[in-house]
């Protein structure tokens, strides 16, 4: 297993040069190149096109260009944002612990809410409860985000005055208020991506009980005389987490990309609303930068679904 | 400068030197009607009126707290992009004068306005002094003086600094120093607005001493660039990026008892509909920009009684172009080429017949509301520019007579048609809610004239940009026709009336930088525009201008559809904002105050 | 344990070496027995001919304006209300319903096919097919969509557009763009699942009879690894129907006067407080569609479970 886990590891580092190469190419071609931008765009000095000249070997072939730019960050230089004129780094960094809590929470939600909901549901299926979460789940997901946020606003913003819906990083404020206007401002932006995750996890975690649950080691477990209790928490869930730890390594990407609109609607100054508005600029390096850190994300985050595979079901063999 | 010269005329009928009717007459024979001209002398009365509102003599309001949907990303005003980053910088710089909503000048860094009477303009129009205020500082303690004025020209007119401001002295000969607090503005030519430099949201002064070292092409690298240091209402204190700007009072700004607010938080990014509840509705902040929503929202939304929609005159014009050239046709790599011609387009009666089917009362009333006016000018503003012999209708029995008359068939699909030319035309705008229900009233009603329109939307990132790889770009036109708003920034209408001068054709050749967007040539405007540059008696170039505009609607260039106003969301209880459609949105933040 | 199962298996695979034919004819008996199922093709069968059928019966046009009647909720001339243009509703739900039931469903079926036949080859064949497969999938899970988007409508919008006339043209691009990067969480699902069961004992089983490894997946591995992909399957409808009234603001979705339920959606939400009958119609019909669908769903799956042969 640990040398599985050095091999994936190794084998990570050429798939991740092959992402920066299909990113890479992709933005050089997609419509409003930005360096050709440059060129027409007043606003845009002459020595951050010569830098820039420098930095992607302008007039090189594309692959000339790609091993400039990789040589360029592995020094640690990631360029800065032709929109702010500030480090790309510092950009990202300062949005960065934002997104992680509003994110980590949303998921933690979505799993909160899913992992009970679908497993009760799935152990009695098309019970009244059943329905009533299935019909929930159904709501969540036929229904935007940029919907159902607004609707949240409607609701505890202006009916019921209880929460506000703009997000501010800066609180005037210290000890318990500072924790407490936190709170306030994030159960919206949370709830509503939490939600929508919860309603489509709640689904899968259902679906992949259902499966278990019918198998015929837990009849088995059942006939040894465990308790419904212990067939369902050691047998049944055990089995289930499989395709569940799939979805939410699958999930750590798309909840980012749910991220752009909740983030757009709330005014979190997170990654996603920064993406957003750079690739509504043409800002390149800050796009290059953020789907990079991403694409390494999504790669770490299915090894270890993988790794986690293993440990779920010892079956799996690693070859 | 005309506003200057005007009021000295209208000064001449109040002092009893030129009687009001011989000044009404001046002005009906130069194209306006008597009412407006009589409406002339009352506002310019009323305009000249310095105290704005009464401001309570106390401080310590507490926080200020303002939206904007799109976010401030730089702090330095010479490399402003939009108005995003001239309002988040004029928190902290100020220029020597600014706009009021009529358009006056109304001095901040400035002792006086220049004029001709205090001797401050030349009679020439080649130069103009200015005086200084005296005993200002900048937020470290060090004075203010003439030299920190110089050093903005220096800094913007030099290519290597790319300062988005170049424009505001490209056409400065020279500025020279009088004395520690005046200066002396030497122009190329004889600038009948000479009161573009250093004044309004793109003549923010910077100061000398923090930035001479980061002129040129090391502008990217000064750390004032993040952490403005001003002589403004308020102090720096915390910047991100396309998220928030924050300010702190300055103890020693140079107004009496001013500012009011203890500190200024504004917030960007989001969506107007959004920001418009934040004010009108929970009252979460205190004032948003620029509210491009349906006012029917808006409408519903102030009955809550929290905020209400303020709403100031600019000159910015909602309006469709009319193709003169070819889109479909590629000429040496370029379609819309000046080379060709447009293949209908250019047949005076089916543009006659467009400019009566675009239901201007509907488009007003039912989509924008207190947002516009319908209008049959495309100069609109000041209201001295603004052309009386213009009229608009909206008639499809009409158009349809117009096109039968000129040989326009309708064939079987009920599409009319000349010489196998079907009157099909494709209709681009940039994508936003209330210019494709815009662009639905206009395809419905030239379906019943027997005109089909397809409609064509692209997002505003790519129609807006200066992309030379991207087709759908409004300075590429490459489609029919078009819709979008052109703005005025200055109360004078040169910069603004020169988008139809053959030099400015946009062409594959200055990479469609030209603001010649329509591509139409006239010899007759060329001249008209050329007299009007150097035509310093204000009376005279006005006439030039409504001429100008005459010329382009009398043709169908253009089909005005709605002169827009700068709207405003703002707390009831935010007091003296006062928006200026002439400058930025903060032009007297200094004055904000918080009643109750 | 394991040789009760296997004797089971073994059963299995007698019986449908026996009678192949009526295992699909017993899945439509317990599909139509299945009463949610019935419900969702009784619902789904009405929207479709509704959309369909509908504009021949109900002809009050989509787009005539009038702005006396605007933002009125139902009533007799208008049995959904209108929008703010005081266009009928009902109108355009009936003809925006097509496109969005097409592209919905179309879609789907791309998404789950591709990620279907990838996820099933890489968990069952796994080695270097799986490594290079999931890799595969990586980079599709990690293109940041937005400029992949923009790049799509540049490279192929008028090509597609001469090619098969404008309005097939721009469905056919929705649906490979939607499509076509929404099949990897199925590929990881099912590839999950073929990683599971391929060392369960029934397809052990059955491998050791001699099955021939496209047997053992299609009939053996796959029936068993569809539950996820069904629900996959349902949320990509809505995530469909969704996605297309945001790609028309890039530019590259119908033209913003063609009135699908998403962008009925879109353009409501701000006269939410005002006018919710606007989103309340839409908002129901994409609820709708998705909820039967994935009732058809759950009910092809009871039908199909091999498992569900022996209890009989």
């Amino acid at each position: 297993m640990y040398r599985y886990f050095i091999r994936r590891i190794l084998i990570a580092i050429p798939v991740i040069f092959g992402i920066s190469i299909v990113l890479f190419t992709i933005l050089a071609l997609a419509p409003g190149d930005p360096f050709e931008e440059l060129a027409t765009n007043p606003n845009v000095p002459p020595e951050v096109r010569a830098n820039l000249r420098a930095q992607f070997g302008l007039d090189d072939p594309l692959p000339v260009r790609y091993v400039q730019w990789l040589a360029s960050m592995i020094r640690g230089n990631w360029g800065f944002s032709f929109v702010s004129r500030v480090d790309v780094d510092t950009l990202i960094l300062q949005r960065l612990p934002t997104t992680i809590i509003v994110l980590g929470a949303a998921l933690l939600l979505g799993v909160a809410v899913a992992l009970p909901i679908g497993t009760l549901s799935a152990l009695r299926p098309y019970s009244i409860f059943d329905q009533i979460a299935t019909t929930f789940a159904f709501i969540g997901f036929s229904l935007p985000t940029f919907f159902t946020g607004l609707v949240f606003i409607l609701l505890f913003s202006i009916y019921l005055d209880w929460l506000p819906f703009i997000y501010r990083a800066d609180i005037d404020a210290t000890g318990w208020r500072w924790w407490w206007e936190h709170l306030r401002q994030s159960i919206m932006p949370v709830a509503v991506l939490g939600l929508f995750q919860g309603a489509t996890l709640t689904r899968f975690v259902r679906s992949a009980v259902l499966d278990v649950a019918r198998l015929d080691f837990v009849n088995t477990a059942r006939a040894k005389g465990l308790s419904e209790w212990i067939t369902v928490v050691k047998h049944v869930i055990r089995n289930a987490l499989i395709p569940v730890v799939t979805l939410l390594a699958l999930q750590v990407p798309t909840i980012f990309g749910g991220a752009i609109i909740t983030e757009q609607i709330f005014r979190v100054p997170g990654i996603g609303s920064l993406l957003i508005s750079s690739i509504l600029a043409n800002d390149t390096p800050v796009i290059m930068a953020i789907t990079f850190v991403f694409s390494c994300l999504v790669v770490l985050s299915n090894l270890i679904a993988d790794l986690l595979y293993g440990w779920l079901d010892p079956r799996i063999s690693y070859r | 400068m005309d506003e200057r010269e005007l009021r000295s005329l209208i000064n001449d009928v109040e002092a009893g030197r030129l009687t009001r009717r011989s000044f009404i007459q001046t002005m009906v024979g130069l194209g306006l009607t008597a009412p407006l001209a009589t409406q002339m002398l009352a506002s310019a009365g009323v305009a000249h009126a310095q105290a704005r509102g009464t401001y309570p003599a106390k401080r310590g309001g507490g926080q200020l707290k303002v939206l904007w949907w799109q976010a401030a990303t730089l702090l330095n005003p010479h490399f402003a992009v939009g108005t995003k980053d001239q309002d988040g910088s004029r928190v902290f710089y100020e220029p020597l004068a600014a706009f009021d909503p009529d358009g006056n000048l109304m001095p901040i860094l400035a002792a006086e306005i220049p004029s001709t009477q205090n001797g401050g303009v030349a009679k020439d129009g080649r130069s103009v002094t200015w005086r200084l205020k005296k005993g200002v500082s900048w937020h470290d303690g060090k004075p203010f003086t003439a030299d920190d004025v110089i050093f903005n020209w220096e800094y913007a007119a030099d290519p290597a600094t790319a300062a988005t401001t170049t424009g505001t002295v490209k056409d400065i000969d020279k500025v020279e120093k009088v004395d520690s607090h005046t200066i002396k503005i030497l122009f190329k030519n004889p600038t009948p607005f000479w009161a573009e430099p250093f004044t309004a949201s793109r003549g923010q002064i910077i100061p000398k001493h923090l930035f001479e070292n980061f002129k040129g092409a090391k502008s990217r690298e000064a750390p004032t660039n993040l952490k403005p240091v001003g002589t403004g209402p308020y102090k720096f204190v915390d910047f991100k990026p396309g998220d928030i700007v924050r300010g702190e009072r300055n103890p020693n700004y140079h107004m009496p008892n001013r500012p009011f607010f203890d500190s200024i938080e504004m917030k960007g990014g989001g969506d107007a509909p959004s920001a418009a509840r934040a004010v009108l509705q929970t009252g979460e902040f205190d004032f948003a920009w620029n509210m491009q929503v349906a006012d029917e929202i808006l409408k519903r939304l102030e009955a809550g009684g929290r905020g209400k929609v303020d709403i100031a005159q600019a000159g910015n014009i909602e309006h469709i172009q009319c193709n003169q050239t070819d889109p479909w046709t590629d000429v040496e790599g370029e379609r819309s080429s000046a080379k060709t011609k447009h293949p209908f387009l250019l047949d005076p009666a089916v543009r006659q017949a467009l400019n009566l089917l675009v239901d201007r009362s509907s488009i007003h009333e039912q989509i924008y509301g207190r947002l516009g006016m319908a209008t049959a000018n495309f100069l609109n503003a000041p209201s001295r520019y603004r052309s009386a012999n213009m009229k608009w209708a909206f008639n499809v029995d009409k158009a349809n007579q117009i096109l039968e008359q000129a040989g326009w068939k309708k064939g079987p699909d009920g599409i009319r048609a000349k010489d196998g030319k079907k009157l099909k035309m494709v209709f681009q705008t940039s994508i936003n809610a209330e210019r494709q229900k815009t662009q639905q009233i206009i395809k419905q009603a030239a379906a019943k004239a027997g005109v089909e329109i397809e409609i064509k939307a692209v997002p505003a990132a790519q129609y807006f940009s200066s992309d030379v790889g991207n087709p759908d770009t409004y300075t590429k036109f490459y489609t029919d026709i078009q819709m979008y708003t052109t703005t005025m920034g200055a109360p004078d209408p040169q910069t603004f009336m020169n988008q139809f001068t053959t030099t400015e054709v946009a062409s594959k050749a200055n990479k469609w930088q030209g603001r010649n967007i329509t591509r139409w040539r006239s010899e007759e405007y060329d001249k008209l525009f050329k007299t009007a540059e150097v035509e310093l008696d204000a009376v005279k170039r006005a006439a030039l201008f409504i001429k100008m505009n005459d010329l382009t609607i009398q043709n169908v260039v253009v089909i005005p559809v709605l002169w827009r106003m700068v709207v405003s969301a703002v707390s009831n209880k935010l007091k003296g904002t006062d928006v200026s459609g002439w400058d930025s949105n903060f032009w007297n933040l200094a004055s904000w105050y918080r009643e109750g | 344990m394991s040789t009760v199962s296997e004797s089971k298996a073994l059963h299995a695979l007698h019986r449908s070496h026996e009678a192949p034919i009526s295992l699909w004819r017993d899945a439509g008996r317990r599909f139509r027995r299945h009463r949610l199922a019935m419900v969702g093709v009784a619902i789904l069968g009405v929207m479709v001919v509704a959309v369909l059928a509908g504009p021949f019966f109900y002809r009050v046009p989509i787009n005539e304006i009038d702005f006396k009647d605007k933002l009125k909720g139902p009533s007799r001339a208008h049995p959904l209300g209108t929008d703010d243009l005081g266009q009928d509703l009902l109108a355009r739900m009936l003809y925006g319903g097509r496109i969005s039931m097409a592209v919905g469903v179309t879609s789907m079926l791309i998404a789950i096919s591709i990620g279907t036949l990838i996820g099933a080859t890489a968990g069952y064949v796994g080695g270097p097919t799986d490594h290079t497969l999931m890799r595969v999938t990586d980079l599709f899970l990690s293109l940041p969509g937005l400029p992949l988007l923009l790049l799509i409508v540049y490279l192929f919008r008028d090509s597609l557009k001469t090619w098969v006339g404008p309005e097939m043209g721009v469905f056919l691009l929705v649906v490979a763009v939607i499509g076509g990067l929404r099949w990897m969480p199925v590929a990881r699902l099912v590839r999950a699942q073929f990683l599971s069961l391929r060392e369960k004992e029934f397809v052990e089983a059955a491998r050791g009879l001699g099955a021939p490894p496209l047997r053992q997946v299609v009939r053996h591995i796959l029936p068993n690894a569809m539950g996820p992909v069904l629900v996959a399957g349902t949320i990509d409808v809505a995530a469909a129907i969704i996605a297309e009234s945001s790609l028309s603001f890039l530019g590259l979705g119908f033209p913003p006067d063609i009135p699908t339920w998403g962008r009925i959606l879109f353009d409501a939400k701000d006269n939410l407080d005002f006018a919710p009958h606007w989103a309340l119609f839409p908002g129901a019909a994409i609820f709708l569609t998705v909820l039967s669908i994935n009732y058809i769903g759950d009910g092809l799956r009871d039908a199909l479970d091999p498992r569900k042969v022996l209890q009989k």
